[in-house]
């Protein structure tokens, strides 16, 4: 090919691109554009040239490729050779001879709970790890309308609370939870233990600030670790403490954006019995100014001239508590969970507690027999009365014993066992929990059901102390729970004489 | 099944004996199932199923109540065999819009936008006083900020009266709406007092086992006043019945796996589940339109979280072969174990996980494999049994069966299936087992009587029939939806048939123009779907019949038509209605719908 040949094939391109060119509409503008613009300028023609290569660079790369600056490129063969190579562990732990028997020893009840149950073992005795504080389980009226509730809505909802799940008995048990507690709204939740969980995140976000007790129960602190909001913890029920956390929160976050701040405790604590000092959080709570979400999940319906829990415990007005998360499965023997505030908070959940918004409600029947049980609560202060003297006649006999003291309240009708520290000293106990295991299998011989506090270590923030855990209950006399307490208290003192002493 | 003459004489016997005399007169089963006990054994367990509410003759008025919840079959060409197409899953065909559609869609949300933060920028500073929970009070900042929640106040409230409307009734073929109006643009309601049924598109209630009579209501009644209503403190402590130990048999059985374990809330069951099976140093591969139950459980796990892109498996295979290979991130340790998490049935989208060839990666790859069940357990499959009866693959190729007992048999709570040694092991690890509240007792009333239902073990052929109702109304009711010009996405089986209206204005148009029919459907948009797809999710049931199909199918003509939904690219014939409606049945249970 001559040099003229290919002049000639270059200009016919050109010519013949040119053509195509303009008879795209509004080429002639474009070009018009470029030639007015780039006029004597062939350095700014260039540079945005490069720029448009970048842009469509940048546009066209893979996303994947900024991530990954430790990938190191391996061929098929040596990729498929690795995938031969690796071995997963098992799904789970297998069970050893120890775990097997404690799944052995999971009680079974055989019929209904309640004060007195017959064990699939064939064994009747009274139960002491039941939360049925109130004995509402045998309350016939509570059966009554869950039974109506059954035959006019069915059992399950099919659906959220927003797809037609929010039925006319939820309503009336929300109304009947804010005018029980005397706050303005509430909202129901399809579990119990799920709720503080649901709650915390609904709120808190990441970068705001909880100062929370570090007795908390493992759903509050699975809701933190959700929240991803940075968290300090303060020593169980020490207001000194708590004061000190604070105020080193103001210093340290001082002239940074502000940010949500929560304090978050439990009324009556789970996992210890005790209650928190509500005043002085309250006080506290306003000088720093934080926001409260107490956990009454042990102590409404338990704590209180009727169960209204920690505020009327201490006489204070419960607006003044930000959020109140309770259970409707303890006392009330329904089902279901709670949070009550301001119509603000409620309305917010509705929308952003992720518990609420993604799960089916609750039952109906459940939610009707809940607002029953509030009922009866409101008009039989004396229950509660009762409950108190059976706590404290429990507790007179157990005070007697040598190896166990409890962390818990005197009057609170949950009792926490634990063995004191200078018997752990002079007695050769391996594990505690095994230990509390054979109290308890052997209360259940001598016709008491009662339970170790049980956890999962692995997923828990904070060491848990082993206890046992014992709820009483009006549905027993004084005489038979203080019956009941001489069997645990004897129960302690024979295993104990089985464990050899520590010689020094 | 259903082209078998015979069966069908049968069934339709017994679909006119259910009209008059209600359910479970009739003695012979339609087509009994592999694992169905023996009918005349007198015992099945706790339960005695015998106690009443089954009159043979009722009042006119409870026949109507009875029919407001199930409504009674029409036909017995209404019924199909679920079954899986010879040959793979084929992938549902994804329908784009004309673009027009999807432009103004956009164009919507910036209107949306605009308005609002114009309306919150003079607000609060003419209005404080309405803007009190967006501006910094005593308590520091408020509860959310004004960027926040923003799409609540702006774009969520203008149709609130189409969420959360009250029921006073069971969530059946039809729902008891308690009529309100809003005289502050859906801030506050107002009930009028009057009431209105509508025909039910929105409750997952797909075998319609949602009733107020009938086994299951027995069943819980009995429960009721045999166990009373709480079993009391957590499984692991002294919350086990006999009864709740005689229900997770029978889900095992159900399912086809070893062992199996209830929890009292479905959204918390997979909370607690991820927890206890993987930790750090495992990898979770979650398909990305997981339902947020699922996130929830594995962000608590402390695993690392992948995500692989929805119902595809090369992606699916190309994460695989890249984490195994390259292992954690930056120390290139191997990972401990990898657990892929799938739905069987996608809520949102109505499609189905590809089990087959994940059973066949899993092969391969050696991960774990969990699949939630909570919308395809009961709804799939010709027996009932969700995605691995759908597939015909055998649950032991699966190691976690996860599913819920809200939808399909009208109770609620959820359960994990498992081998025994893995069950074993949660009742030590799961958090739902140690410390929640165990499931209430009538509630296992009501699951073990739907279960048994759907096994022929008592009341049979009822099970069959509700089976084979859900089926062929799916299909029936997609088919014509189709034709009609919707696009509608997912699979063909699916009960869940999603129906795009991608812009944010014909969503609450087209839930009130229905409830304005008597029909209660959900809509659903951003966030739980992407910002252009907002959709109106219809949830078929059994309790549904072909009546109620055609007056759905009228319905969504017309307002498809004032609301220029039907986006269907052309190329696809639109059909007539009463064409649809005249060879929907026979068309419908071919292999594959087509136009």
């Amino acid at each position: 090919m001559s040099l003229h040949d290919t002049l000639v094939y270059i200009n016919t391109t050109v010519e013949s691109i040119s053509a195509q060119f303009n008879r795209i509409p509004g080429s002639a503008i474009i070009l018009r554009y470029v030639r007015s613009s780039y006029q004597n300028d062939p350095v700014r023609s260039l540079l945005e040239f490069c720029l448009f290569l970048f842009a469509v660079r940048y546009f066209l790369a893979s996303k994947y490729s900024v991530a990954k600056k430790d990938f190191v490129k391996l061929s098929t063969k040596e990729v498929d050779e690795l995938i031969d190579d690796w071995t997963p562990e098992p799904l789970v732990v297998s069970l050893d001879d120890a775990a097997k028997a404690e799944i052995e020893k999971i009680p079974v009840i055989v019929g209904q709970t309640g004060p007195k149950v017959k064990l699939a073992t064939g064994k009747a005795v009274m139960n002491l790890a039941s939360p049925n504080m109130l004995n509402l389980v045998s309350n016939e009226q509570m059966k009554k309308d869950a039974v109506s509730t059954i035959r006019e809505y069915g059992v399950g909802v099919c659906g959220p609370s927003g797809f037609y799940g929010y039925q006319e008995v939820h309503i009336e048990a929300e109304k009947a939870i804010a005018n029980f507690l005397g706050v303005p709204a509430a909202l129901l939740y399809a579990q119990a233990f799920n709720t503080i969980s649901a709650t915390i995140p609904a709120f808190a976000k990441r970068g705001d600030i909880i100062v929370a007790d570090s007795a908390c129960g493992i759903a509050i602190c699975k809701g933190i670790t959700i929240s991803r909001s940075t968290v300090r913890w303060f020593e169980h029920n020490d207001m000194e403490d708590l004061e000190r956390v604070l105020a080193s929160v103001q210093k340290e976050f001082k002239g940074q954006p502000l940010t949500r701040r929560f304090i978050v405790s439990e009324g009556l604590f789970e996992n210890v019995g005790d209650i928190c000092d509500l005043p002085r959080i309250i006080e506290l709570k306003a000088k720093y100014k934080y926001r409260l979400i107490l956990d009454e999940s042990y102590s409404i319906g338990v704590i209180g001239k009727v169960g209204r829990g920690t505020s009327e415990y201490f006489g204070i007005d419960p607006n003044k508590i930000d959020m109140i998360i309770g259970s409707m499965a303890n006392t009330m023997v329904a089902g279901g969970g709670f949070c009550a505030g301001s119509e603000y908070v409620v309305k917010h959940q509705r929308i952003n507690g992720n518990a609420y918004v993604f799960s089916a409600a609750l039952p109906g029947y459940l939610a009707k027999t809940a607002s029953t049980a509030l009922g009866i609560m409101a008009t039989s202060p004396e229950m509660f009365t009762q409950l108190k003297q059976n706590a404290r006649a429990f507790r007179d006999v157990i005070n007697k014993s040598q190896y166990v003291y409890s962390p818990s309240d005197p009057e609170s009708p949950l009792i926490h066992l634990r063995l004191k520290s200078e018997v752990l000293e002079t007695r050769k106990i391996e594990d505690e929990n095994r230990f509390l295991q054979d109290v308890v299998d052997e209360c259940i011989n001598n016709g008491v059901l009662v339970s170790r506090n049980k956890y999962v270590q692995s997923q828990e923030v904070f060491p848990v102390l082993p206890s046992l855990k014992l709820q009483v209950t009006t549905g027993l006399t004084k005489k038979e729970t203080e019956k009941a307490a001489m069997v645990v208290k004897a129960a302690i003192s024979k295993i104990m004489a089985k464990t050899p002493k520590i010689k020094r | 099944m259903p082209s078998n003459p015979t069966k069908l004489a049968s069934l339709f016997a017994q679909a006119q004996a259910q009209i008059q005399l209600p359910a479970g007169s009739s003695s012979s089963s339609a087509a009994p199932s592999p694992n169905m006990a023996d009918s005349t054994a007198p015992s099945l367990g706790i339960i005695s199923y015998t106690s009443g509410s089954r009159d043979v003759h009722c009042s006119p008025q409870k026949l109507k109540r009875r029919q407001m919840q199930y409504g009674p079959l029409l036909h017995p060409s209404y019924l199909y065999a679920s079954h899986q197409a010879k040959g793979a899953l084929p992938d549902p065909v994804e329908e784009e819009p004309p673009l027009f559609y999807l432009l103004t869609t956009y164009i919507s949300y910036l209107i949306l936008i605009i308005f609002g933060h114009v309306r919150d920028f003079f607000g609060k500073r003419f209005k404080k006083e309405k803007y009190q929970h967006l501006i910094q009070q005593n308590v520091g900042l408020p509860l959310t900020s004004d960027f926040d929640s923003f799409y609540v106040r702006r774009l969520k409230e203008r149709l609130d009266d189409c969420f959360s409307r009250p029921t006073i009734s069971v969530p059946g073929r039809y729902v008891t709406i308690l009529d309100r109006e809003s005289k502050d643009h859906n801030r506050t309601f107002k009930f009028t007092g009057t009431t209105t049924d509508a025909l039910n598109l929105s409750s997952y209630n797909y075998l319609g086992f949602a009733q107020s009579e009938g086994q299951c209501a027995d069943a819980a009644e009995e429960i009721v006043h045999r166990y009373g209503m709480s079993s009391g403190s957590s499984r692991a402590e002294a919350g086990t019945t006999d009864l709740h130990l005689e229900t997770e048999e029978l889900i095992a059985r159900f399912v086809g796996k070893e062992s199996s374990m209830l929890f009292s809330m479905g959204y918390a069951t997979n909370g607690a589940a991820f927890p206890s099976l993987v930790s750090k140093g495992c990898l979770i591969i979650s398909d990305e339109l997981n339902h947020a139950s699922i996130r929830f459980g594995a962000r608590m796990s402390g695993a690392v979280i992948k995500t692989c892109k929805h119902n595809d498996m090369r992606d699916l295979e190309h994460l695989l072969r890249e984490e195994i290979s390259q292992g954690q991130p930056r120390t290139h340790r191997p990972w401990k174990k990898i657990l892929v998490v799938v739905e069987g049935l996608y809520s949102m989208e109505g499609t189905m996980c590809n089990l087959p060839t994940l059973v066949e990666l899993k092969k391969k790859y050696k991960f774990y494999l969990f699949v939630d069940e909570a919308h395809s357990i009961g709804a799939i499959g010709p027996r009932g049994r969700g995605v691995c009866d759908y597939f015909g693959i055998d649950p032991r190729e699966i190691d976690i069966l996860m599913g819920t007992l809200t939808k399909s048999f009208g109770a609620t709570g959820g359960y994990i299936s498992a081998d025994k040694a893995i069950i074993d092991r949660l009742k030590l690890d799961n958090m739902g087992y140690v410390y929640a509240e165990p499931m209430s007792p009538p509630v296992l009333g009501q699951i073990e009587a739907a279960i048994r239902t759907i096994m022929g073990e008592i009341v049979p052929g009822e099970g069959d029939e509700r089976l084979q109702r859900i089926a062929f109304n799916s299909r029936y009711l997609r088919l014509g939806l189709k034709r009609l010009g919707f696009i509608i996405s997912g699979h063909d089986d699916s009960p869940i048939l999603p129906l795009m209206l991608y812009s944010p204005a014909k969503m609450p148009a087209f839930s009130r123009e229905m409830l304005k029919r008597n029909i209660a459907v959900v809509v659903v948009g951003y966030p739980a779907t992407p910002l252009v797809s907002s959709r109106v999710r219809l949830c078929l049931s059994s309790a549904l019949n072909k009546d109620d199909l055609d007056v759905i199918l009228r319905a969504c003509d017309e307002v498809g038509d004032m609301l220029m939904l039907k986006f269907r690219p052309d190329e696809h014939p639109r059909w007539k209605l009463e064409d649809i409606i005249r060879k929907g049945v026979m068309d419908c249970k071919r292999d594959e719908l087509e136009d």
